[in-house]
């Protein structure tokens, strides 16, 4: 018997400044997102980001064993990043949070702002930045990239929960011990991370063994066809 | 699929909360929950005129409250936090039933349970009375760009297909005997995870060509229609009932 759990913020964790606050930051984020995914995809921005959000939205209703009696499911947001690319990455988990909020009751409708900020914005950019910054090992072959994928969603589960440290320092319950609060979130993102990461680096490593030209952190890093011989001339 | 968000919460209907355009229910929605975080946490009677007003509008819609509460579990790893703090908090401590708990730590716990709760439920009231297509009709109104509501309405419509196909994964993952306990055994499952977004993508792929070739202009067609401003103040009743309650808390 496993057991699903919310993983979004309820409403009443922050107060309502905060809320606003972040309500504002997550749609100046999602507006920049959207405009530099049409450069990415062009007129097909539209079925495109729509048919990867429903990934991410059914990968988030497949469970995986985390132990014996605990599972967990994927967030997907460095696995969205790596596969789709950062800004198409982040409007498909934003679409997907508020859909979540709106169509499923999931996450509290004051909280949509912080929970945008945190797994499509915070989560989705610094899992981007560090398979970036290891592009190199990942272009080397399928170990390299699987090992990088596994790192990305690492960290982008860990600093996503970092954004609610944050906001909650900002507009949260006086009562709490901040470092506590931080401790528990953080020992359990870490475990919950290494689930995420194992996933997305076996996840990627099935797409590229495929299609690597979908995988967006290998673009550029191909050889092109080389023709040698006579027949060429 | 143990998991969350497989069956829609709305319940089909005809009443005049079901009726009224969905700009105006989100609007009011948001307003209710925003009046309910920005109340103190030490006023428990407008906690239940807040409940109070979600009853009357729960019996206008009827939806009955036992539905209500069997969604609104969803919150539970919320009220374990609310639970956990009153041992964990410092401060002066009260006895209750033999135990010594702190008094902050009571207050800021019951703080996360009501308006998490009362969050909770009014999200559950929208999704009840809307439909998925309508909620999205109504962010369009609202004028949420256009690409955002097209692409969530593609998503909204092949959710069921990728679900779908998800699922008959599964189902032939188990046929051949795959039964995963631990997380170094979730390898066919990234496996599977791996194929659906290939399968997923080139979906895309198929659909954008069908649309261009169906004179696809980029834009969905705007299938809503203005609500009129009498419309607008019906609806925000519940919205301005509950911002009375805030505004006599806060200055009565």
């Amino acid at each position: 018997m496993t057991t699903s759990v919310a993983m979004h913020m309820s409403d009443g964790l922050l107060n309502s400044p905060t809320t606003l606050l972040f309500i504002g930051v997550a749609v100046v984020g999602v507006g920049f997102a959207a405009v530099r995914a049409r450069a990415d995809l062009d007129d097909r921005t539209a079925p495109m980001a729509g048919l990867v959000a429903a990934f991410v939205f059914a990968t988030q209703m497949l469970n995986f064993p985390v132990l014996a009696g605990v599972s967990g499911h994927l967030l997907g947001g460095a696995l969205a990043a790596i596969l789709v690319g950062p800004w198409v990455g982040a409007l498909c988990v934003s679409i997907v949070l508020v859909v979540q909020a709106l169509v499923f009751s999931d996450g509290g409708l004051s909280a949509i702002g912080a929970n945008i900020t945190n797994m499509a914005l915070i989560g989705t950019a610094a899992g981007f930045l560090v398979a970036l910054g290891l592009k190199r090992f990942a272009a080397r072959g399928r170990a390299g990239l699987v090992a990088v994928a596994f790192v990305a969603a690492l960290v982008n589960t860990v600093v996503a929960s970092l954004g609610f440290v944050l906001e909650f320092a900002i507009g949260g319950d006086a009562a709490f011990d901040l470092g506590t609060v931080a401790a528990t979130i953080l020992g359990v993102h870490v475990l919950i991370g290494i689930g995420e990461g194992v996933i997305t680096a076996l996840t990627v490593g099935a797409v590229a063994a495929v299609r690597p030209d979908l995988v967006y952190l290998l673009r550029g890093t191909q050889k092109p066809l080389e023709l040698r011989g006579k027949a060429a001339a | 699929m143990g998991a969350g968000h497989a069956h829609l919460l709305h319940r089909p209907g005809d009443t005049a909360v079901h009726r009224l355009p969905a700009q105006v229910k989100v609007v009011a929605a948001l307003a209710v929950v925003l009046c309910v975080v920005s109340t103190p946490r030490g006023e428990f009677a407008a906690f239940g005129l807040y409940l109070l007003l979600l009853a009357c509008v729960w019996a206008l819609a009827r939806v009955p409250p036992g539905w209500l509460a069997k969604r609104a579990l969803i919150e539970a790893p919320f009220v374990v936090l609310a639970v956990v703090l009153p041992f964990t908090a410092g401060g002066p401590t009260v006895g209750l039933l033999g135990l010594r708990l702190s008094e902050t730590g009571l207050l800021a716990g019951w703080n996360i349970l009501a308006k998490g709760t009362l969050g909770v439920l009014v999200s559950l009231t929208l999704s009840a009375t809307t439909s998925p297509r309508d909620l999205l009709v109504g962010l369009q109104r609202l004028r949420v760009p256009a690409l955002v509501i097209t692409i969530a309405t593609l998503m909204l419509r092949y959710l069921e297909v990728i679900s779908a196909e998800a699922a008959r994964m599964r189902v032939a993952r188990i046929c051949r005997g795959h039964d995963p306990r631990f997380l170094w055994q979730a390898g066919a499952t990234a496996r599977a995870v791996g194929t659906l977004f290939i399968r997923s993508y080139e979906r895309g792929e198929r659909v954008h060509l069908a649309m261009v070739s169906r004179g696809w202009t980029g834009t969905m067609p705007d299938a809503g229609r203005a609500a009129a401003p009498r419309t607008w103040l019906a609806g925000l009743v519940p919205a301005v009932g509950a911002a009375l309650v805030l505004g006599t808390t806060l200055w009565g």
